[in-house]
């Protein structure tokens, strides 16, 4: 199982880093998400997997680590107004620049 | 203190001088900037005569105080026979210089420009001899490059001085650069940079590894500043400066601290093959350029400056040698050449604003209108020829017979005496020329003012003064020598050696022979000027500053195209960058690796989970592929987040899950909003080279992550949270570990963390509040979307769903210190049912049955928290203790309220304060029909 977790994390990270390399701001939005959902995802697995032991005292003999839950938690908080800003940011250059290109205008790529 | 004082007194001056010249600007005050100038150096030049009684005892003075002792940097001042002597030298040339200038600057404006800068140099002039430390030092190495470049460039309208500052600049800061190496190097090997332990410490650094690297740092900073071949070009082309910077800077005192460096570290890194080799060839080499090139300038102070280099030369040649004797002759001529080569200087420049010219193929014959500068003159340059009864005489012979004793290496012992010879009968013809051709040699050709104009006579107070010096030094060099030179020179070897023995020195016949050698040839050489003149100007004519400015076009070129290579203002091409800049190196040091499969035994395959992974990583790949249609996009996005939801759900993780559902709600319905002011497609415009390198960045990202998290997996866990587990009931007082932790244990970091989310509100706020979208909105014609924008059966279920929300999300809320839940999910929670009614109602049908005013909330929340942890204090317990004590609702159960309670409702509100300021002001720019109320 392992395996098809690390798997996971590696597509959820690839598809992240592709999209935020990608020229309109949208995608980089949706890549962002992708890779924050990574991110968050592999520092969760960092306190190991287990089923069914959530981390409260007396409830399971053998609670998981919470460290890392916790941090997640604050962390998937901090992503989520971190997207909403960046969306508010692409809309307003947007308006303003009229071109949602990362650069602010529509060049070919790289202004070669 | 008073020593300190002695390298800051021309600072005070300089500011003096500044003030004197903003209030009386103009030409005409040159007088009274000049008088207001000299009172700093001249109070400098009485204190260090004032110490010199107690410098004979051969006592070297330190004052010290701590400045940045983490580094090693104090604010330093040592004063002994070496220092003293270069400070009287600064100090008092220094004095003279400023009375020469009054009258070179007469009539200009310029002239308190050139006082201030003049005291600034002195000061940092100072600040190198005087400094104990030697990163002290080196911070009025680099100021004395800076000044010089100031000076040199002082007629900054000419392009000659522009381009020779430029060029000492980057030489001597250059070099500088390197000397800062040599001396961090040093200052680790030794253990400190004072100058006292250094000196100390001769066993250890000539025995470390580093000893070589260090020596050849240092003594690149040495060279460069003292014009030594091949950095010797500078120089000349530092004689665009006025006369006086000319005689004071380049010849005087700065050109002689890489002279003062060498000497001074000598004890500590001299008597060495290494230190013998570098510096005695380089000075050999130095000595002959300079003393060959010198005759066959023309322009006076081009001859000046490169006998200037060939004189360094010597010296430098002298350290290399390193006996004690040596030094004692390195310093003797040191002294001799400022007091012979200022007042040349000086000559140099009142010929030039006499007659307008400074090329000896015009002015010949001054002697008829200036015969007391010919009179004042022949001293100095009968001293530079060595002549006999000068004091140059004396210094050359002494250089004669040390070079006589040189005796390892062997290819030593009979080149350098005969190399010195051949230079010294260069310095004789050049001399001799300088002296005959200005002030004999015929009539005088074409002059721009002829007949020349009257120099004031005090004028040539300050050259007869250190021609008055000069002649004393050579009439009773015994006496000079054992009052002052002898100090310096046992600062320099550290010993107490025996006086040198001047009487001897008179009866050797060798170093005579040789000497009478150099002025026969000399002599001769001169006689025979012409046609050798004839052969020189057929040599190819290499311009130093051509070369040098090529040089720099280079360079500059290089760094505009790398900078358009790399800043093109492509943010992709950046964002490339970076993520290289992360993988190559990752990439790099875990090539090889093999360990990725750690020890542990691999749990089974569950079908559920491998479902589930299945679809998240389909949906993950399926938005990157459909990426350019945004809406299915969008979607296939919030199926990955229900499955990282249903992840967390699974392992273990309830609060995470809870989170993540109202994120997701929260952050899906943000861009949707945000899409419906976007285009609906994004073009494919990426080339396939691009797509190629993405997906190799990514694949890489992406293998990097999977492997690290494979091999972290497949190894036994070692956490640190046993601590949190055992003390969350007895210490946090609930049992849900994840919640005590936010709100009690690491309660300080969530007190960020909501502030970083109100932050970030508020900045939305503040963006969307100018952003208007409503024309844009109206005119893209999307009004289908629009058809009917609040289905009725949505509008009665969310009214009545709201209560029970709000129930709920207050069951969270209270539960969460025990069960899974707490202020940041109930938060969300309600966040999510009131923006349900947004949605169902409209924003306008919302905001008159709600509150519109979200920041106040957020800062109710911050300040709620804020004021828990303070709480805390004011009871005597660190910041955000928590106490509680249990108490049981029927229904809810038992909880506890603690003061981890109200810091929770303090999140809670900033949680819900800041969503909805975000949601709300995203969703205002949608109403198109109606104001609305303004949202904030």
């Amino acid at each position: 199982m392992e395996l098809v977790i690390a798997i996971t994390l590696g597509v959820l990270t690839s598809t992240g880093v592709y999209l935020i390399l990608r020229a309109r701001t949208f995608s980089v939005v949706l890549g962002l998400t992708l890779l924050s959902h990574g991110v968050n995802l592999f520092l969760f697995s960092m306190g190991r997997l287990t089923t069914a032991s959530p981390a409260v005292v007396g409830l399971v003999s053998d609670p998981t680590d919470p460290l890392p839950q916790a941090l997640v938690l604050t962390a998937i908080v901090i992503s989520f107004s971190m997207t909403a800003f960046v969306v508010v940011l692409a809309l307003k250059a947007a308006v303003e620049l009229r071109s949602d290109h990362v650069d602010g205008e529509d060049p070919n790529e790289d202004r070669q | 203190m008073d020593i300190g004082l002695l390298v800051f007194l021309p600072v005070l001056g300089a500011i003096a001088s500044f003030l004197s010249r903003l209030k009386r600007p103009g030409p005409d005050h040159v007088q009274t900037h000049a008088l207001v100038a000299l009172i700093a150096p001249a109070i400098c030049l009485l204190l260090l005569l004032s110490y010199l009684p107690r410098i004979q005892t051969g006592e070297a003075l330190v004052y010290s105080l701590s400045w940045v002792p983490a580094i090693g940097l104090e604010l330093a001042f040592r004063l002994d026979g070496l220092s003293w002597l270069f400070a009287t030298l600064i100090t008092g040339i220094g004095c003279l210089i400023i009375v020469y200038a009054r009258y070179y600057f007469a009539g200009k404006d310029t002239a308190g420009r050139f006082f201030v800068l003049i005291q600034l140099f002195m000061t940092a002039m100072l600040g190198i001899v005087l400094s104990e430390n030697l990163l002290f030092m080196l911070i009025f190495w680099e100021l004395t490059s800076l000044v010089s470049f100031l000076l040199i460039g002082f007629t900054w309208s000419s392009r000659n001085a522009r381009r020779g500052a430029r060029m000492s600049l980057v030489i001597t800061g250059g070099g500088g650069l390197a000397l800062l190496g040599g001396i961090l190097l040093l200052g680790q090997i030794v253990g400190s940079y004072q100058i006292s332990d250094v000196l100390a410490a001769t066993d250890v650094i000539v025995s470390d590894d580093r000893y070589p690297l260090t020596l050849s740092l240092i003594l690149l900073g040495a060279f460069t500043k003292s014009a030594q071949a091949p950095f010797h070009l500078w120089l000349p082309h530092a004689m665009a400066a006025p006369t006086p910077v000319s005689a004071y800077l380049h010849s005087a005192t700065m050109v002689k601290a890489g002279l003062f460096l060498m000497a001074r570290l000598h004890p500590a890194m001299g008597d060495t093959e290494l230190w013998f080799g570098l510096i005695t060839i380089t000075g050999m080499v130095t000595l002959m350029v300079g003393a060959f090139v010198a005759m066959f300038m023309h322009d006076i102070k081009g001859l000046l400056a490169y006998s200037t280099i060939s004189h360094l030369g010597l010296i430098t040649l002298l350290i290399g040698m390193g006996s004690e004797m040596a030094m004692a002759a390195a310093l003797f001529h040191l002294t001799t050449h400022a007091l012979f080569k200022a007042p040349l200087f000086m000559m140099a420049g009142i010929v030039d604003q006499a007659t307008g010219s400074r090329d000896m193929r015009n002015i010949n014959g001054l002697w008829r209108t200036m015969p007391i500068l010919m009179l004042i003159t022949a001293v100095p340059a009968a001293a530079m020829a060595g002549l006999p009864l000068m004091s140059g005489y004396l210094s050359k012979k002494m250089l004669f017979s040390e070079s006589l004793l040189v005796t390892a290496p062997h290819w030593a012992n009979t080149l350098i005496p005969a190399w010195v010879t051949v230079a010294a009968l260069f310095s004789v013809a050049y001399s001799v020329r300088i002296f005959h051709n200005v002030f004999f040699n015929g009539q005088p050709v074409d002059l721009p003012h002829w007949p020349p104009r009257k120099k004031p006579f005090g004028m040539l107070v300050p050259l007869f003064i250190l021609a008055a010096a000069s002649l004393l030094m050579g009439l009773a060099p015994q006496a000079t020598y054992d009052s002052v030179i002898h100090l310096a020179v046992m600062a320099t070897s550290m010993s107490h050696l025996p006086l040198y023995d001047f009487s001897a020195l008179s009866g050797a016949q060798v170093p005579a022979m040789m000497s009478m050698i150099a002025m026969v040839g000399g002599i001769v050489f001169y006689l025979a000027r012409g046609p050798l003149v004839a052969i020189h100007r057929q040599l190819p004519e290499v311009d130093a500053k051509n070369i040098f400015e090529q040089i720099m076009q280079q360079c500059i070129r290089f760094a505009q195209s790398l900078v358009y290579r790399l800043e093109n203002g492509s943010l992709q091409r950046y964002l490339a960058f970076i993520l290289v800049a992360a993988i190559a190196p990752a990439l790099w040091m875990l090539s090889g690796y093999s360990g990725w499969r750690g020890p542990s035994e691999l749990t089974d395959l569950n079908a559920m989970v491998v479902f589930g992974a299945v679809i998240l990583c389909l949906s993950a790949i399926g938005v990157a592929l459909f990426h350019h249609q945004r809406l299915p996009a969008l979607l296939l996005l919030s199926v990955t987040g229900l499955f990282v939801t249903l992840a967390f759900a699974q392992f273990s993780a309830p609060d995470l899950a809870l989170t993540q559902l109202s994120v997701e709600v929260m952050a899906v319905v943000i861009m949707m909003l945000a899409l419906s002011f976007l285009p609906q497609t994004s073009p494919r415009e990426s080339g396939a080279g691009r797509i190629v390198r993405d997906l190799s960045l990514a694949g890489l990202a992406g293998t990097g992550v999977g492997l690290l998290a494979y091999a972290v997996l497949t190894r036994p866990a070692d956490t640190i949270s046993g601590y949190f587990l055992a003390n969350s009931v007895p210490g946090g007082g609930g049992t849900n570990v994840v919640n005590v932790i936010l709100v009690d244990f690491r309660g300080f970091d969530t007190l960020g963390e909501i502030t970083v989310l109100g932050i970030a509100a508020v900045a939305v706020f503040a963006f969307t509040r100018d952003l208007h979208l409503k024309e844009r909105v109206a005119s893209a014609g999307t009004a289908k979307g629009f058809a009917e924008p609040h289905p009725i059966i949505l509008q009665m279920v969310s009214r009545m769903a709201l209560p029970i929300a709000l129930l709920v999300s207050a069951y969270i809320f209270l539960r969460g210190h025990n069960m899974p839940g707490g202020g940041f999910i109930a938060g969300l929670v309600t966040a999510v049912a009131l923006t349900l009614q947004y949605m169902a109602g409209g924003l306008v049908w919302a905001q008159e049955r709600m509150l519109t005013h979200f920041r106040p909330l957020i800062g109710a929340g911050l300040l709620i928290a804020t004021a828990t942890g303070l709480g805390s204090w004011v009871v005597g317990y660190p910041f955000l203790t928590s106490a509680f004590s249990h108490m049981d609702w029927p229904l809810i159960g038992e909880f506890e309220l603690a003061t981890a309670l109200l810091f929770d409702l303090g999140v809670y509100t900033t949680v819900v304060g800041a969503t909805l300021l975000i949601l709300a002001n995203l969703g205002k720019l949608m109403t198109v029909a109606g104001p609305g109320r303004e949202v904030g």
